[in-house]
């Protein structure tokens, strides 16, 4: 048992922070520390182009298609100074963490050649057509519509929560190929393009008064037959298996983010006095132990062998930073007192605590809430009986 | 990325447990309970069968030679079962016999003390008071003092032994809360004790050890409370359904699982750091401590909890776990107190 990495990965290390806080410091130094994914996008695209041409857009894919067949150690390191160098928020995440490994796993020869260059070059963006209006926490009750209609599929319904969708270029969407099938059954997995008039984006204003996600509705939209992950009927499989890829890599990227965060928190408290404030600092530390736990836990989780001690720390990870990070916010709010709530312009936007404190309600959310990771944890960690299905 | 167990660690995981399982049972550590709080068949066979009593200390002073981590797995355990022995007090005295001994004392103690024949207390004073070699004062809860043989004493700075049967000393035990780890005072009134060569490097082993060891016990606790509830809500019918199958009840069962994951990350960070003398060791030992004794206590606490009015006897085990979870809260410094050694570290250091 080891806490840190080999010295090959250090060197590693040592090559991508290089070749990252060069770029944050000259070229893109204009688009450094953006917290959102709704900024500056035209700069972000150009920037993700820039990763492509010195290849470190998606490191872990195979070299044939562009990446670097990074090991998970590389991966886990390049998260780190992706997010240490202040690089904004890739806005192409959905493109290279998710719908790119999911082709890799599960598509065509033709399929990949299609798909994965224009992901690798950081051409086209792409956006996740899962959650509905009835699926949420229920994601298998999914009511959008597919029917093969002279070698097309067609496509009508209505997806809600697609993050990026105003300025993607495609858009997977798990639909109903299936008349009159119920549940996970029935779905498939489609690969569409976003420019056709079929498909109608409409930006939601969220709480913290920004919009990065959207209602996307489908009306006869199309895309091609052969535009189909796994055979019809096994959408639920792929659409399952892309979200394993969500975990793991990118976490302790994000931590970096969570540093950076508390860290604002802690500067926040010593320049106004908090900092001697006993009950403060008590909260304050306890912020500073979950962060530490978080990032053993993910390298417990990433450099394991024993499948079962990795499953205990993967499954309780997502409630855990999620509700670490609504905490902070809290924090945040009470160490700036009302200052806090006073926004710096005339417009409704937060600097980065207050919209922390905004923001991460949505954490315990999306990507299950903490009430669904309570009943898969109970559910798959511990064996417990599953919870009574409705008729509905 | 090699934060797992090697296949070493894994192996004396599984022997450990197993022994623990197998022999700390129920029956047995109320026997204990209801004389000294130490299950002595058990603490020979731990120490003379399965050897493992000198985990921590280097193979040529008679050890196993192995670190910290190794350490936190037996901790953890015997924790598990609430075992009933001075693994504790006898690992604490021994890390700092190594770590600040002179030859001559660790020539003497440790091999007894890796045997098992000799049983070794800890406490501390802050205004005993050392003239020469003689030391009077008071040295209030020290777990299994009244059966113990060598004393491990902190007075201020000074690091200090002292053999329990020397003259000038006087052992009051008492009824303690958690009856597998009774509490004694310490009266010392001009006795004997012989100082250690390097007092910092033997007390900063006795923390060391002493909160990796709590850590690593509360781990083992917690993960039995809820594998004990578990088990139960499986077996439990009311309204027609397992009682796990309610969600208010799953989950109660799932916030201590998220907790165990932590607590487990946290004594694994602080074993591995102070194993590799990491700049962190400091911050993850708190952590640790204050982490691991919170969690145990909330799962000992809903473990009562969720098993109902069967969960409140005498004869169910779980206050056995709870009782234990309380005094691990209180030892070597409560978790109010780690978390603003954390904050001075965090808040307080030069910019």
């Amino acid at each position: 048992m080891k806490l840190g990495f080999s010295a090959e990965d250090e060197a590693f290390r040592a090559e991508c922070a290089d070749w990252l806080q060069a770029q944050m410091a000259g070229p893109f130094a204009d688009i450094r520390g953006i917290p959102n994914l709704c900024d500056e996008i035209p700069r972000r695209k150009e920037w993700e182009q820039q990763l492509a041409a010195h290849r470190w857009s998606c490191i872990g894919w195979p070299a044939a298609w562009g990446g670097r067949d990074a090991t998970l150690a590389q991966q886990v390191i390049f998260a780190e100074e992706y997010a240490r160098a202040g690089a904004p928020n890739r806005i192409n995440h959905i493109g290279v963490e998710l719908a790119g490994p999911t082709i890799l796993a599960f598509g065509s020869e033709e399929q990949k050649a299609r798909y994965l260059p224009g992901i690798a070059a950081g051409e086209q963006i792409w956006c996740q057509g899962y959650s509905e209006p009835g699926a949420g926490s229920d994601l298998a009750n999914v009511k959008t519509k597919a029917i093969l209609e002279d070698g097309q599929w067609v496509v009508n319904g209505q997806k809600v929560w697609t993050s990026l969708a105003h300025y993607s270029d495609m858009i997977f969407v798990v639909a109903r190929t299936e008349e009159g099938s119920k549940g996970p059954k029935g779905l498939s997995f489609l690969l569409m393009d976003m420019d056709q008039p079929g498909i109608d984006v409409r930006p939601i204003r969220q709480m913290n008064g920004e919009a990065e996600f959207n209602e996307t509705f489908l009306t006869d939209a199309r895309c091609p037959a052969n535009a189909m992950l796994g055979a019809a009927g096994e959408g639920w499989k792929v659409a399952m298996a892309l979200l394993a890829f969500e975990r793991g890599v990118s976490t302790l990227g994000q931590q970096m983010q969570f540093r950076n965060e508390l860290d604002a928190v802690i500067a926040a408290a010593k320049a106004n006095g908090k900092a001697a404030d006993p009950v403060m600092r008590q909260r304050i530390a306890g912020a500073e132990i979950g962060l530490r736990l978080m990032r053993y836990g993910a390298l417990r989780m990433l450099s394991g062998t024993d499948l079962a001690a990795i499953d205990g720390a993967a499954l309780t990870y997502k409630i855990q930073w999620a509700t670490w990070r609504r905490d902070l916010g809290e924090l945040a709010m009470d160490v700036l007192g009302q200052e806090g709530e006073l926004a710096h312009g005339h417009e409704y936007r937060w600097p980065t605590l207050p919209n922390l404190y905004l923001f991460s309600r949505s954490d315990t959310i999306y990507g299950g809430t903490n009430q669904i990771q309570r009943n898969q944890i109970a559910e798959r960690g511990l064996g417990l009986p599953r919870e009574p299905r409705g008729n509905a | 990325m090699e934060f797992a167990f090697t296949e070493e660690q894994a192996m004396i995981a599984e022997t450990a447990r197993g022994f623990f399982a197998e022999n700390a049972t129920s029956e047995r550590t109320r026997k204990a309970m209801a004389a000294d709080g130490i299950d002595r068949a058990l603490w020979s066979s731990f120490c003379t069968e399965l050897g493992l009593a000198g985990i921590g200390v280097p193979e040529e002073l008679g050890g196993v030679g192995l670190g910290m981590v190794e350490f936190a797995l037996i901790a953890e355990a015997a924790g598990a079962q609430v075992a009933a022995l001075p693994l504790l007090g006898n690992a604490r005295a021994a890390h700092a016999l190594v770590a600040g001994g002179t030859d001559a004392q660790k020539a003497k103690w440790l091999p007894a003390l890796v045997s098992g024949e000799v049983i070794a207390a800890s406490a501390w004073s802050a205004d005993a008071v050392v003239d020469g070699a003689k030391v009077s004062g008071t040295f209030r809860f020290a777990p299994h003092g009244a059966v113990a043989d060598l004393l491990v004493l902190t007075a201020g700075d000074k690091c200090l032994l002292v053999e329990a049967t020397a003259a000038g000393v006087t052992i009051t035990p008492h009824v303690t809360m958690d009856q597998t780890r009774p509490l004694a005072t310490i009266t010392l009134d001009g006795a004997a004790a012989e100082p250690f060569a390097d007092h910092a490097a033997a007390n900063h082993a006795l923390h060391v050890t002493g909160w990796i060891g709590l850590a690593a016990e509360a781990l083992g606790g917690a993960q039995a409370a809820l594998d004990r509830t578990v088990a139960y809500s499986k077996e439990r019918v009311q309204f027609g359904r397992q009682i796990g199958s309610f969600q208010a009840y799953k989950h109660r069962l799932a916030d201590m699982m998220i907790e165990i994951e932590q607590a487990r990350s946290a004594v694994y960070w602080a074993a591995c750091a102070v194993d590799e003398g990491s700049d962190e060791a400091q911050i993850a030992l708190h952590s640790a401590k204050a982490f691991c004794a919170d969690t145990f206590h909330m799962c000992a606490g809903n473990m009562i909890q969720l098993h109902g009015g069967i969960g409140f006897t005498w004869e169910h085990d779980a206050h056995i776990f709870f009782k234990r979870a309380r005094s691990i809260s209180s030892m070597l410094g409560d978790s109010q107190w780690h978390r603003e050694q954390i904050a001075t570290l965090v808040l307080d250091a030069a910019a």
